[in-house]
């Protein structure tokens, strides 16, 4: 346990000198004022660095072990990606510089622009969204805007599998269109017939996950981008787990209009403990005229920075996105090449699959009829039937040495375990992972208080979710 | 053989045997032939570490901005960063691990989350804030959307007083249906027109949105604003610059309901852009319309204090169509950076910071009213920013000024071809800040 950085506070202590003020003051007026003080610690650059290093202590990180968090694509982040998107000259330059005084991260962001289009198979793209449900939103707009134009505007209904992601429903919601839920096959895939029920006239777009949400690929795919193409609308792919198909399949070959990339999980910018991501979306042409600002074009004299014409959908961001985290992606692609980014997603591929032959044994593996892609869920129904559920199973697993898989996803599993290993991970690291599920399926059966107690090996014990709702406490109380 | 990818042949061997199938392609199978790619992606050859870094050298030497001396604001600000936050920041702990979703190995993460959020509702003035958003204009957007469902209102009004920037991700978030914006004029002050925004208010409002200080740099009477919009049973939302909050009051002092605005002043590099981090906070009353995430502090079995992520049943991964707001991942490690900046700057540090710029910005406006022909465009007072008419093109003169080395103010074309806003922050020396106007000076005489 460490205090908080305000319990180390004394008056008249700082982190910082300023150099003296080298010009007259100016008195700022009464009436606006600040009337208190803002109550930020007092505290010296050394106390403040232990208490961060010390807080940091207390996280799991990529650095530290596997971390195998399903449809987070948790990959090793280059070292060499952090110095490059600090280099001064590229870092500290104005967000409203002259085109021709930032040619460098122009180009940089027009060829990382090209590189999305070819590995997804579209014509069009932009880098402004921050986040992947930032770029579906973009996505989705951007569809909507076109039914809009060809008369269409009717065209309310975005239909998605009963597998997706939370963010798909909430960005229909945001987009002022209504959730249509498509029944998934008992293999997990979408069902194709209840799909063919559901679209219409009233169809705006089709959103789909694919591999899905499962961990599978949706074989039907070129039958169901052609059952939503059909009824007049369009199909957006949710690219969270493109891990899995990199200069394998693209979606511009599936029937897809659009998708985003999260350069967060598939192109290994560093998640930053929720953030900052970056969510590009690439496009067909047609919808390539509604992007958002902040597109990259290339001219005889240089490149340009557009700023979205009469058609955009306008702008999701102030700015032109997150260009810190582009500059990583830009260097993870440089680094590894076509060649590279093949080899990633079919390592990728065989250590999911490798995990899921051997967990299976011990695990329940629902909706296994094949091959899965970079990913897969198993479900802990049956262990919770003999005292521990997936809760407990995530919380032991922390006890081992590992991130906890993600719990509880997709909803249409029960008491999910949703397993990503990603290409970086070796062998031995998978297999010491391995041995900790079978381990822990071993103690329900004979100590299952093991892992209903779990976590013991953590900084603090399992903590109290009901309490923290309950007795609300969101910030540090002022001391009286 | 990859310097990334462990697993080479005789291990890929290995696991394909257990799994059962003879070759890579055999797992293949569930995708259909028709949608497969063939070939190679057209990608350039791959380079090594070397090469690279050689290249990423050659592309930030041709970022002339780089040089320039910054009298440039409108949004994102060149302030003085304290090296010990990179030092921070790069840390794999921090900047390696996921969204905090297994609380117990994630406690460093909530904790400065925590922190941050505390440090943010003391600067606002208000009673919580959430863990952070994209940027202060989607920050701004969400924050209407968040007046929007705590009124059950569908209009919004906006201050043209705004950053058009702020103005435009509003639209892009809201009106797509339900709901309307309507802007509302600034008077000759270049503050909001109460008189105006009472004749929209008709029929009643979600929210008011003001900036503050403004996009001008002109500082808005919150407490009228907020008198004005509250008897239109709507809230007041106020989009407010970090740094000025050292030296002007807190807007959630002064009536503000829901207080939102843009991190980067606070420790974060300008990086063209982005990734920056929006704040948000707003009264206990209103916390639980919030969108985003949001920590809290709770016990562990053994009564030791710990933190989790709260009130989730408000996020999409729980609600789904019904949340508050689709996002998901967030800026966290910028929040990070912010709370390791206030933490650095500390009281004295961070009011320090903001004196420096008042004065600064107020030395250099007086030095440009000096100029012949140079007048000021709007008489509020201003903080940090302010806006001058030039006897010439405001755009033919940033351009020479990037020729003598300075990034001048940003020509504001809405307010006639002269007019210029320009920022003056804690890094500014009254060397730089004489030669810009020295430069600027004779720039004019030459022109005219």
């Amino acid at each position: 346990m460490e205090k908080t950085i305000f319990q180390y506070s004394s008056p008249g202590r700082t982190g910082v000198t300023l150099p003296v003020l080298d010009v007259p003051e100016t008195a700022v007026p009464d009436e606006f004022g600040r009337k208190h003080p803002v109550g930020l610690p007092q505290v010296t650059e050394g106390q403040a660095m232990r208490h961060f290093v010390r807080l940091s202590t207390m996280n799991f990180n990529i650095e530290k072990g596997l971390y195998p968090l399903g449809s987070c694509t948790m990959k090793y982040n280059p070292r060499l990606h952090e110095y490059l998107a600090r280099i001064e000259r590229l870092a500290a330059v104005h967000p409203l510089s002259s085109d021709s005084s930032v040619q460098g991260t122009l180009q940089i962001m027009y060829e990382l622009g090209e590189f999305f289009c070819e590995i997804t198979g579209f014509d069009a793209v932009t880098l402004q969204p921050a986040a992947g449900a930032q770029g579906e939103f973009t996505g989705i707009m951007l569809i909507k805007k076109w039914q809009i134009e060809r008369g269409q505007g009717h065209r309310n209904e975005v239909l998605m599998p009963d597998s997706s992601h939370g963010t798909n429903p909430a960005t229909t919601t945001l987009a002022g269109l209504k959730v249509v839920s498509v029944k998934s096959d008992e293999h997990g895939r979408v069902d194709v017939e209840d799909l063919r029920s559901k679209v219409g006239e009233n169809t705006c777009a089709f959103m789909l996950t694919n591999p899905n949400t499962l961990g599978i690929f949706e074989s039907n795919i070129r039958e169901i981008t052609q059952i939503v193409h059909s009824a007049g609308g369009l199909n957006y792919m949710d690219g969270a787990n493109m891990n899995a198909l990199l200069g394998i399949a693209r979606p511009g070959d599936m029937g897809f209009d659009a998708c985003h990339l999260n350069l967060h999980k598939t192109f290994s910018t560093p998640h930053g403990g929720g953030g900052p991501g970056s969510g590009a979306v690439c496009c067909t042409e047609t919808l390539g005229s509604f992007l958002p600002a902040s597109t990259v074009g290339k001219t005889k004299d240089g490149y340009v920075l557009n700023n979205g014409g009469g058609r955009s959908i306008g702008r999701l961001m102030a700015f032109h996105g997150n260009v810190g985290v582009l500059y990583k992606a830009y260097a993870y692609i440089r680094t590894l090449g076509a060649r590279g980014l093949r080899e990633a997603s079919e390592v990728a591929l065989i250590n999911a699959n490798y995990m899921k032959a051997r967990i299976k044994e011990y695990y329940e593996v629902p909706n296994d009829d094949g091959p899965c892609m970079h990913e897969f869920v198993a479900s802990g129904a049956e262990m919770a039937k003999k005292g521990a559920n997936t809760l407990d199973i995530a919380k032991r697993l922390l006890d081992y040495g590992f991130h906890a898989p993600t719990i509880y996803f997709p909803l249409i599993v029960k008491e999910a375990l949703m397993i990503e290993p990603t290409e970086t991970e070796s062998l031995e690291s998978i297999d010491t992972f391995i041995d900790a599920m079978i381990a822990i399926a071993g103690e329900i059966n004979e100590k299952p208080h093991l892992v209903t107690d779990a976590p013991v090996n953590t900084p603090v014990l399992r903590l109290d979710e009901v309490k923290a709702v309950k007795d609300l406490c969101l910030v540090e109380p002022v001391e009286l | 053989m990859s310097t990334y990818i462990p697993n080479g042949k005789a291990q890929r061997k290995q696991m394909l045997d257990v799994i059962g199938v003879e070759r890579f392609e055999d797992l293949l199978s569930p995708i259909p032939e028709s949608v497969r790619f063939k070939g190679e992606l057209d990608l350039p050859a791959p380079v090594s570490e070397l090469e690279l870094v050689k290249e990423f050298k050659e592309f930030a030497a041709v970022n002339s901005s780089a040089d320039l001396i910054c009298f440039r604001g409108a949004g994102a600000y060149d302030h003085f960063i304290p090296s010990a936050i990179d030092n921070i920041l790069t840390r794999s702990e921090f900047f390696t691990a996921y969204t905090p979703y297994q609380a117990e190995v994630s406690q460093g993460t909530l904790q400065a989350i925590f922190e941050y959020q505390t440090m943010i509702a003391r600067l606002t003035g208000c009673d919580a804030a959430n863990a952070c958003m994209y940027d202060g204009a989607s920050a701004t957007a969400e924050a209407a959307l968040m007046a929007i469902r705590a009124t059950k209102k569908k209009r919004v009004l906006v201050s043209g007083s705004l950053n058009p920037r702020t103005i435009d991700v509003m639209h892009t978030y809201i009106d797509n249906g339900d709901f309307e914006i309507n802007e509302v004029p600034f008077g000759a002050d270049g503050l909001i027109d109460l008189e105006a925004a009472r004749q929209l208010a008709e029929g009643g409002v979600a929210a008011l949105v003001l900036q503050y200080p403004n996009f001008f740099g002109s500082i808005e009477d919150i407490q009228a604003a907020a008198n004005f919009v509250h008897e239109f049973k709507g809230l007041l939302v106020v989009t407010a610059d970090p740094i000025a909050l050292g030296v002007i009051e807190a807007p959630g002092k002064l009536g503000a309901d829901i207080v939102v605005g843009e991190g980067q002043p606070m420790g974060i590099a300008m990086s063209y852009g982005g990734p920056y981090v929006g704040f948000m906070a707003t009264s206990t009353k209103l916390l639980r319309k919030m969108p985003g995430r949001i920590v809290g502090r709770t016990e562990d079995r053994a009564g030791n204090t710990g933190y989790v992520l709260t009130l989730q049943t408000r996020e999409q991964h729980i609600r789904r169509a019904k949340a508050t707001s689709n996002i998901c991942s967030n800026q966290a490690l910028m929040a990070l950076a912010n709370v390791i900046y206030l933490t650095l700057a500390g009281e004295d540090g961070f009011v320090g910071v903001a004196a420096q710029c008042w004065h600064k910005s107020h030395y250099l406006f007086d030095k440009l009213l000096g100029i012949d022909g140079v007048t000021r465009v709007f008489n509020a007072p201003f903080c940090r920013e302010f806006v001058v008419d030039l006897p010439v093109s405001a755009e033919s003169a940033a351009l020479a000024m990037e020729e003598k080395g300075y990034l001048a103010g940003l020509p504001i074309h809405g307010l006639g071809e002269g007019a210029m806003m320009l920022t003056v922050t804690e890094k500014r020396t009254r060397e730089e800040i004489d030669g810009f106007a020295d430069a600027l000076s004779e720039f004019i005489k030459g022109v005219r």
